[in-house]
């Protein structure tokens, strides 16, 4: 009989007394924190100063958008008429005259530089490297630097 | 946990897909862009003897592909962080993988004409 009663008493886990402790208070908040919870949130987003990572980050967001749309049907025009006639070459040749389009050409460059080296150190964060806040911090630099330096080397390199 | 049928596939798959298809773009790309820059082509010819060889389709191709897959993960997500309604996102989602689809196809109507002009 004593032993049952023991065993009885082992089934119960000792943690449950220790984790949900029903007197425990809830938390008071005072008038005037009262007041503060209830203040609106500041999402004025021209005035929200984001760090350089948090830009990287949204940068590389839009950009894969904009790379999915328009970005990926124009790449298989373009490829279309470069690869499957000499006329369609030529033509293409031509549209890359207007310098409206050669700056959108520009942009589009800009948009997956970007992406592939903001992806790159994505893959880098993925592996635990750079994960501090200053190597953070330096690496969002060097992306953002690194895609418009590319971005106009490129641009040269083609005309 | 619950499941709905616009979401996530709640785990590593996509993930990593997201990410292998990334290095085989990334690959494909510097590959490319150092042949581009040892011998660039100036005219329609060369372009077109670059792509007329059997293993430059099919690595452009497999380029294509994993860019369609990537690009379908990407917008998954975004279109999961800022379109709520249900209903929306399943359009939007099968619009997405209609043209995906559809730009696959138009990958190998490209790539494989290329010998018959």
């Amino acid at each position: 009989m004593v032993g049952f009663i023991c065993d009885h008493a082992q089934v119960v886990p000792l943690s449950i007394t220790v984790y949900t402790n029903p007197w425990m208070q809830k938390p008071t908040f005072s008038a005037s924190e009262k007041l503060q919870r209830k203040r609106p949130k500041y999402l004025d987003l021209m005035e929200i100063r984001q760090p350089l990572p948090a830009v990287v980050s949204l940068l590389h967001r839009v950009s894969g958008a904009l790379l999915f749309f328009p970005g990926i049907p124009l790449l298989l025009c373009s490829f279309d008429m470069v690869l499957n006639s000499p006329q369609g070459y030529a033509q293409f040749q031509s549209l890359l005259a207007n310098p409206l389009l050669k700056g959108i050409l520009i942009l589009s460059l800009w948009f997956f530089v970007h992406h592939f080296c903001a992806g790159i150190r994505f893959l880098a964060l993925d592996l635990h490297y750079g994960g501090t806040l200053e190597q953070a911090r330096l690496s969002s630099k060097v992306v953002l630097a690194a895609g418009i330096i590319l971005t106009l080397l490129i641009s040269v390199l083609m005309w | 946990m619950k499941r709905i049928v616009t979401g996530a596939h709640y785990g590593l798959r996509d993930w990593l897909a997201q990410r292998v298809t990334a290095v085989v773009m990334a690959i494909f790309i510097l590959l490319l862009a150092a042949m581009l820059l040892i011998s660039p082509p100036h005219d329609y010819a060369s372009w077109k003897a670059i792509f007329s060889d059997r293993w430059m389709r099919i690595a452009s191709f497999l380029f294509l592909v994993s860019l369609f897959w990537h690009a379908w993960i990407g917008m998954r997500n975004i279109l999961m962080d800022y379109v709520h309604a249900a209903g929306i996102r399943l359009i939007l989602q099968i619009l997405v993988i209609l043209s995906l689809l559809f730009y696959t196809v138009w990958s190998v109507e490209i790539l494989w004409a290329v010998e018959l002009v």
